[in-house]
């Protein structure tokens, strides 16, 4: 480990690194290829959570990226996401943390990791002795397994292996009229290239749900999609909030009505393939909507806490990338999965140009067309695989977070081809 | 068979000449319109060929009625309806929390008033 990565003073990739000729992955064992090759530190408890960042920092814009689970108590929605992050495409090797005592599977969760394929190690630390011992044998496991990644081959990979997903979070009046439909021609053009794209939120899709249902590829996906925001309109009513902060009546919204036709701009105009629910891979290319809301009677509270939680979803779904719609102005990022940062607001843009990717409200000035900005997004995800980085991971953001929930699996009218 | 999503996306052609260029019509059939930038409070505006005067800023993303709305009549946004409105909504004034109300779950804002400053 050289010096640089140990006091955590470059980054992983130099200013004006020389972009590949064409898309390259590393091939992992299941055929998926990741355009990232990250070692994750995963907490299994909260009480772990500290030992886990302090094991990273040193690497920390060196692809090493912390993620976990708080709770005590065991959760199936909990353990199957971590599982599914943890063998992520975009992950290479993983190191789990436990205090000792939760209740989380640590050795289920380890088999898993190591039948993929991928390098991991369990610390626990009340068996190794404390914190400090914890970190040192930590920080040996992650320098070890960075330099082996660092040395790893890649392998061609086109748009058709991709999968992508898109949130949108800070929305404002303009999200609907420039960010998120210039999303949707990004997916469009993915799409039809055979790739899989994921759009979600089913509570910000209240009121959209009959023009939805009517792009389904059957009918009867068609009553399962109407069914989960009717779903969703049911769980926020009765948590007595809609999917709507204050900040998005600041920024010109006045309904969730209104903000969910501006939200489902982003789903494009393709047919719509499937319904997946949280860590269900896409089983190919296609246009898939991901049902975030819990199954059930209302427990364990909001659906998602924030935007970061519905992020990590998508990545449990094998997102390779995020494209995130912001009109406020959000500046996070993800572990595992690059955030593109799409600004829909031209005022927004200037103000915090250092956060964003893609400066969309160019469409509102009539500076460029939804077409244009929609290639825009579309060639930068393609070139995310060509060795650029996104602002946010420039920054080092890495926020994650996972929370309760409980959700039936899906039947075989969800993915009907 | 036209597909409802591509009719969603936004028309941003140049409004009609009846209607001030800073504002944008989404929809045909929409009674709402939306500044493409902000207006600055005291303007007066062309809206479909009346002059309306505003009296507070219009922030850029925000809307006003492109037409008289009667109270209980639904508000109309990308061809969908968006809310119903509370009071009769004068063409060329504000739509917004103040006299919209959500036909599903009601909308959380923070009231101006407990802002430590007013925005510019």
């Amino acid at each position: 480990m050289s010096m640089a990565i140990a006091t955590g003073t470059t980054t992983a990739v130099p200013q004006g690194l020389q972009l590949t000729e064409t898309m390259r992955g590393w091939l992992r064992s299941d055929g998926r290829k990741g355009i990232r090759n990250t070692v994750v530190v995963a907490y299994l408890v909260e009480c772990a959570h500290h030992v886990a960042r302090e094991i990273a920092i040193p690497f920390r814009e060196h692809d090493v990226h912390v993620i976990g689970f708080p709770g005590c108590y065991p959760n199936p929605y909990a353990e199957t996401m971590m599982e599914r992050l943890c063998t992520h495409p975009n992950v290479g090797a993983v190191l789990l943390i436990s205090l000792g005592c939760e209740s989380f599977n640590k050795y289920a969760l380890e088999k898993k990791v190591r039948d993929s394929g991928r390098p991991v190690k369990t610390i626990v630390i009340q068996a190794t002795g404390g914190t400090r011992k914890s970190m040192a044998e930590g920080r040996a496991f992650v320098a070890e397994q960075r330099a082996l990644l660092d040395e790893a081959p890649t392998v061609p990979m086109q748009p058709s292996e991709l999968i992508i997903g898109t949130v949108c979070g800070g929305s404002d009046g303009t999200s609907g009229i420039s960010g998120n439909p210039a999303a949707g021609r990004a997916f469009d053009q993915f799409v039809e290239e055979g790739a899989a794209c994921i759009f979600e939120e089913t509570g910000e899709l209240i009121g959209c749900e009959h023009i939805m249902a009517a792009r389904a590829v059957t009918p009867e996906l068609g009553e399962i999609l109407e069914a989960s925001v009717a779903k969703a309109a049911r769980y926020y009513a009765t948590l007595g909030y809609g999917s709507f902060a204050a900040g998005n009546a600041e920024g010109g919204l006045t309904t969730i009505e209104e903000k969910s036709m501006g939200a489902y701009a982003k789903s494009g105009a393709s047919p719509i393939s499937g319904l997946i629910k949280p860590g269900d891979v896409p089983p190919h290319g296609g246009l898939y909507l991901l049902d975030v809301v819990p199954d059930g009677e209302v427990r364990f509270g909001f659906p998602n806490i924030n935007d970061n939680a519905e992020i990590a979803e998508l990545i449990a779904c094998g997102s390779h990338a995020v494209l995130f719609v912001t009109g406020r102005g959000s500046v996070v990022g993800s572990a595992i999965s690059p955030v593109v940062k799409i600004c829909a607001n031209p005022e927004t843009f200037r103000r915090m140009e250092d956060d964003m990717d893609v400066d969309a409200g160019r469409i509102i000035e009539g500076r460029a067309s939804l077409d244009e900005v929609g290639r825009e997004i579309h060639d930068l995800v393609v070139d995310l695989a060509r060795g650029k980085r996104t602002k946010s991971e420039e920054l080092a953001h890495q926020e994650f977070v996972l929370g309760y929930k409980s959700f039936e699996p899906i039947g075989p009218a969800c993915l009907p081809v | 068979m036209p597909n409802p999503s591509r009719d969603l996306s936004p028309d941003l052609a140049p409004p009609p000449t009846s209607t001030d260029g800073r504002l944008l019509l989404l929809f045909e059939g929409d009674n709402v319109l939306v500044a493409r930038m902000r207006i600055r409070a005291g303007e007066t505006i062309l809206v479909e060929g009346i002059d309306a005067t505003l009296a507070a800023d219009l922030p850029l993303g925000h809307k006003l009625a492109r037409r008289a709305i009667a109270a209980g009549e639904k508000i109309v946004k990308y061809g969908a309806p968006i809310g119903t409105a509370t009071e009769a909504i004068a063409i060329g004034t504000p739509v917004h929390v103040h006299n919209v109300r959500s036909d599903y779950t009601p909308t959380y804002h923070l009231m101006d008033a407990e802002k430590p400053e007013a925005r510019t």
